[in-house]
């Protein structure tokens, strides 16, 4: 399997075996990959762009389009697996634009939540901070070290005074997973609280496919 | 003890200083910045000269180097929380020396949303730039702002958000003051990282601002120009 580090500065290459083609953010690899295995889905091949865009949301339609661009004459289907991710609704527009489809939701969070069940829970956990299988493992590359709270640590208040909780959503059951997220929270101040959400709506939508 | 290269702040001559209270700035220095507020004052400099030559001038370089991608939001932060330190000694003092105001505006980051490091930045170079500035605080329904601006007299509304999903709220209190007619009286600003200009023309708002130097500049100019209008 890919490193975490190269799915978040780099991404993955597509294996060129499948007829349709899932471009999607490297945070989201293993969870598709795992899926692929387990429901014999050989007809969808994966190509992952790096997951630290990110932390740039601004430059992620432009690089999804540049990606849907670069492959779709390669295979019968592009499909795109990113939700808005903080694009302020360019990145649907642009998958519009381009006839290529797109996973329902704001952002990961809320489709392995599932989408309904996610807004249905907005307003009660609008003060919590959401960890997934990849973030918990990539705490310190998209948390820690991009808000500068390894070089500023009296800077956590100013970034988390207003949230009481993180909760991780777990794909998988991994204590080892658990206690790192466990210790994320602490370090950041806030109470802990895991979920198992599995892979929720990510799971339906890649059936549909 | 000082090391042989610390800079004695008050050793330097005025234009010096102000050139290291720039780089104190830069830096997050908020102790410094302190110290070089009140040797200003102690020189007999005024609380506007001080906040409009040194901390404003150094935070728009902070500002602009941030749109560039050479400072990013942890330095900025910073910065930001040094200016802080030296407005809290000004900001009495403005209001007893009678530093010009450019109006007033109500700020708040919108319901739902708790993320007001952006709405901070713009409430503190708003009053960094002359402007009143009634801060909501975070997750705001409608009534806050309406009632608030319709009670404190406003000129401005500022609407922040920083999710895609609390973002269409804005136009939740557009409406609301459109319904209640009093859309024209007050200038509507909105930000946050997942907007856009389209966004702000869509929902009705008066601009975009992406961030808070322009929020700045966009403020001034339409009080300016309203100013104008009714004069």
């Amino acid at each position: 399997m890919i490193s975490n580090e190269t799915l978040s500065a780099e991404g993955m290459r597509p294996s060129g075996r499948g007829r349709v083609l899932l471009i999607a953010c490297g945070a989201l690899a293993r969870e598709i990959l795992a899926l692929k295995a387990a429901n014999g889905w050989e007809h969808l091949d994966l190509t992952c762009l790096p997951a630290n865009l990110h932390l740039w949301p601004e430059k992620i339609t432009a690089a999804v389009e540049d990606a849907v661009r670069k492959h779709r004459d390669r295979y019968d289907d592009v499909f795109v697996v990113y939700a808005d991710c903080g694009t302020g609704g360019q990145l649907f527009e642009k998958c519009k634009e381009l006839g290529v489809e797109m996973v329902e939701g704001p952002h990961c969070y809320s489709f392995f939540e599932g989408n309904e069940t996610f807004s249905a829970k907005a307003e009660d956990e609008f003060t919590a901070f959401y960890l997934t299988d990849f973030l918990v493992r990539q705490f310190d590359a998209f948390v820690w070290k991009p808000m500068g709270l390894d070089r500023y640590p009296e800077l956590r208040n100013s970034y988390f005074a207003h949230y009481d909780r993180l909760i991780y959503q777990a794909q998988t059951d991994d204590p080892a997973l658990d206690e790192k997220a466990r210790e994320a929270a602490e370090r950041l101040g806030l109470r802990y609280e895991r979920r198992f959400t599995g892979y929720g709506d990510l799971e339906t939508t890649l059936a549909r496919i | 003890m000082a090391d042989e290269d610390d800079i004695i702040l008050s050793e330097l001559d005025d234009e010096e200083l102000v050139l290291q209270m720039m780089d104190d700035l830069y830096d997050g220095l908020k102790e410094e910045i302190e110290e070089a507020v009140e040797i200003l004052l102690e020189r007999g400099w005024t609380p506007y000269d001080i906040l409009t030559k040194a901390l404003v001038a150094g935070m728009t370089i902070v500002g602009a180097d941030f749109r560039d991608g050479i400072l990013f939001v942890p330095e900025v932060l910073l910065a930001a929380n040094a200016m802080k330190g030296g407005m809290a000694i000004l900001k009495p003092l403005l209001v007893e020396t009678g530093a010009p105001r450019m109006g007033k505006m109500v700020i708040g980051t919108v319901k739902g949303d708790i993320h007001d490091i952006g709405k901070n930045l713009v409430s503190m170079m708003m009053e960094g730039a002359g402007f009143e500035v009634v801060d909501l605080g975070i997750n705001n329904p409608v009534e806050n702002y309406i009632d608030t601006a319709e009670k404190e007299g406003a000129d401005i509304i500022g609407m922040s958000a920083l999710l895609t999903t609390t973002m269409p709220y804005m136009k939740v209190v557009i409406d609301a003051l459109k319904e209640k007619g009093l859309r024209d009286k007050y200038l509507v600003l909105v930000g946050g990282a997942p907007l856009n200009e389209e966004f702000g023309k869509a929902i009705g708002a008066d601009a975009y601002c992406r961030d808070a130097a322009v929020a700045v500049e966009t403020a001034k100019h339409m009080i300016a120009r309203r100013h104008n209008q009714m004069g």
